[in-house]
């Protein structure tokens, strides 16, 4: 009896300290992040820092282009994803065949195991010299290139929250609507679809979280030049993310110097706009179960 | 056989056109037969009520009046129902068509996650209604008895309304695409007492312009709101059938069979 007790304390203890130090190594990391990147505000003027300029080595730091080329290769990626991974979700679950549906979400979840650096070779080799022919760009590694990569990376986790939005739906609306003498396409577009909105925003919400966060295929694939896309053509044109930045600059930096600092804090800026990202997501969610059910 | 409209009851009410009839029905999911030999007239004009045990195949028979069984994917149907002298099981008909003329009411209230108003504008919408939406929807909720109750908040969630409400509203969107025949499986059974009453005074009054078929499992609201009556049993292999059928006050107090006679007097089901 007393033996039972004193285990029963261990595991609890145990269990109790791995959660706690969960916590604390995702703080540690934020720490770190903090400890390594805010001395930048120090050492370069604000102007400096928010500026259109990114030439470290005559100590222009201006993060604006890369934050603006995140931007610029996330958002194209999302909205091209999008109507796609709706669509696909829409025929996953409310048009495919039993057995379709089988075949496709398996399919689909294989997708999203495909390492980026794969995806990186694929778009250098395969979807560069095809925008390059295609669009008529001077180079094939430009904005859109990153984006269409981007898209095949998003799309999987964008297909699989939507379609469980999709399937969140109660049977009854679509019932209802096909009772009321709507046909399948009506029901899907005019009950399901709307009904399903705010899941399928955290979709789109979490496919962008991802899509800003990746590195290696992006950083492969976009030319790197870091240059303000302000241009009307931008997306044409070769661009640099910050994740790109960092992955590239971080091996020839020297510890503590100015630049050192400058890549931690654009790792500050990354996580920051991550961060906002996955909490309207969240509160999508949130919402959606204070509301008890889908609105 | 010919497409003939006129009921062919054992016992003939004057003047009684039938709104659909179904003929030799069979109805199987998988190799489940859930209902068996069916021939069943619906009178126009009237509320007619189907009773009978659990799982006897109401449900199934009030369903293949609008072809919603085939949403199941291994449902089959054999048979004919006969509605506007063409069956509605013949490969040229097309199901949406049947499904705008034969509206639905359904066991618990399923508005849509939409405005009160857009619930009932929704359906006249996708019918490519030409006419004034806003008096559709304020004679679809006269004629359900709600208008009073939601004449000042039109735009509000349909979701916020009590289930009664709810029920009447989902009545409203039905009859707001102007459908011959309204199907209503246990329309009040997720209902309490008042607001089954106020559904049932509805019908009444709705059956004056619309044809009724309402499955219910309670006689009471059987004998209180129905002109005609069907009993339905299942087999030994629990296949429904239709036992007997005919006006309700004659099927209550002077059941013609055995089996009606006992389950309408409480001895199974």
């Amino acid at each position: 009896m007393h033996n039972s007790r004193w285990s029963e304390f261990a595991v609890e203890s145990l269990i109790r300290v791995l959660g706690f130090s969960t916590v604390g190594l995702v703080a540690l990391i934020f720490v770190f992040l903090l400890r390594e990147g805010l001395p930048v505000l120090s050492e370069v003027a604000l102007p400096n820092f928010l500026g259109r300029a990114w030439y470290p080595t005559f100590g222009s730091f201006g993060i604006l282009p890369l934050v603006l080329g995140s931007v610029l290769v996330t958002v194209t990626a999302i909205a091209i994803a999008l109507p796609l991974g709706l669509a696909t979700a829409v025929f996953v679950r409310e048009v495919a065949p039993g057995w379709a549906r089988e075949i496709l979400k398996p399919m689909i979840e294989v997708l999203a195991g495909i390492p980026s650096v794969v995806l990186g070779f694929f778009g250098m080799t395969m979807v560069a010299p095809w925008v390059r022919q295609t669009l008529g760009t001077a180079t094939g590694l430009t904005a859109i290139t990153g984006s269409l990569i981007l898209t095949y990376m998003a799309l999987p986790t964008l297909i699989s929250v939507a379609e469980d939005a999709l399937d969140a739906v109660p049977k009854s609306y679509r019932d209802a609507g096909l009772a009321m003498g709507a046909t399948q396409w009506q029901t899907i577009w005019r009950v399901i679809v709307p009904a399903a909105r705010s899941g399928i925003v955290t979709a789109a919400m979490l496919a962008m979280g991802r899509a800003i966060g990746e590195t290696m295929a992006v950083m492969m694939v976009t030319g790197n030049a870091a240059r303000m896309p302000t241009e009307w053509d931008a997306l044409l044109r070769p661009v640099r993310t910050m994740t790109a930045t960092v992955a590239a600059e971080m091996g020839e930096v020297a510890k503590g110097s100015t630049h050192y600092h400058a890549l931690f804090a654009i790792g500050i800026v990354l996580f920051v706009i991550t961060f906002a990202i996955n909490m309207t997501a969240a509160r999508a969610i949130f919402a959606k179960r204070r509301r008890g059910g889908l609105r | 056989m010919t497409g003939s409209a006129v009921c062919q009851t054992s016992r003939p009410i004057p003047d009684a056109g039938c709104a659909i009839e179904a003929r030799s029905l069979h109805v199987y999911y998988g190799i489940f037969r859930a209902l068996k030999d069916v021939d069943l007239q619906i009178e126009r004009q009237k509320i007619t009520a189907i009773i009978g045990p659990s799982g006897c195949g109401k449900s199934t028979m009030l369903r293949s009046f609008n072809r919603m069984n085939e949403l199941v994917p291994s449902c089959r149907t054999e048979g004919k129902v006969m509605f506007r002298n063409r069956n509605i099981y013949d490969s040229g008909v097309d199901p949406v068509e049947v499904r705008r003329r034969i509206g639905m009411v359904f066991q618990r209230p399923n508005p849509f996650p939409k405005s009160i108003y857009e619930n009932i504008a929704w359906g006249a919408r996708i019918n490519g209604y030409r006419g004034h939406l806003d008096e559709l929807v304020e004679e679809s909720l006269r004629l359900a008895a709600l208008w009073e109750d939601v004449r000042d908040k039109l735009q509000q969630s349909a979701l916020a309304l009590s289930g009664g409400q709810q029920q009447r509203l989902c009545i409203a969107r039905a009859i707001a695409i102007r459908p011959e025949i309204i199907l209503m499986d246990e329309p009040a059974s997720a209902l309490d007492p008042i607001a089954t009453l106020k559904i049932e005074e509805l019908m009444r009054e709705l059956a004056e312009r619309y044809t009724f078929v309402v499955v219910t499992h309670n006689m009471q609201q059987a004998a209180r709101v129905s002109h005609q009556t069907a009993f339905f049993m299942m087999d030994a292999d629990r296949a429904g059938y239709l036992v007997e059928q005919g006006p309700t006050r004659d099927l209550f107090t002077n059941p013609r069979d055995r089996r009606t006679e006992d389950y309408i007097t409480g001895r199974f089901g």
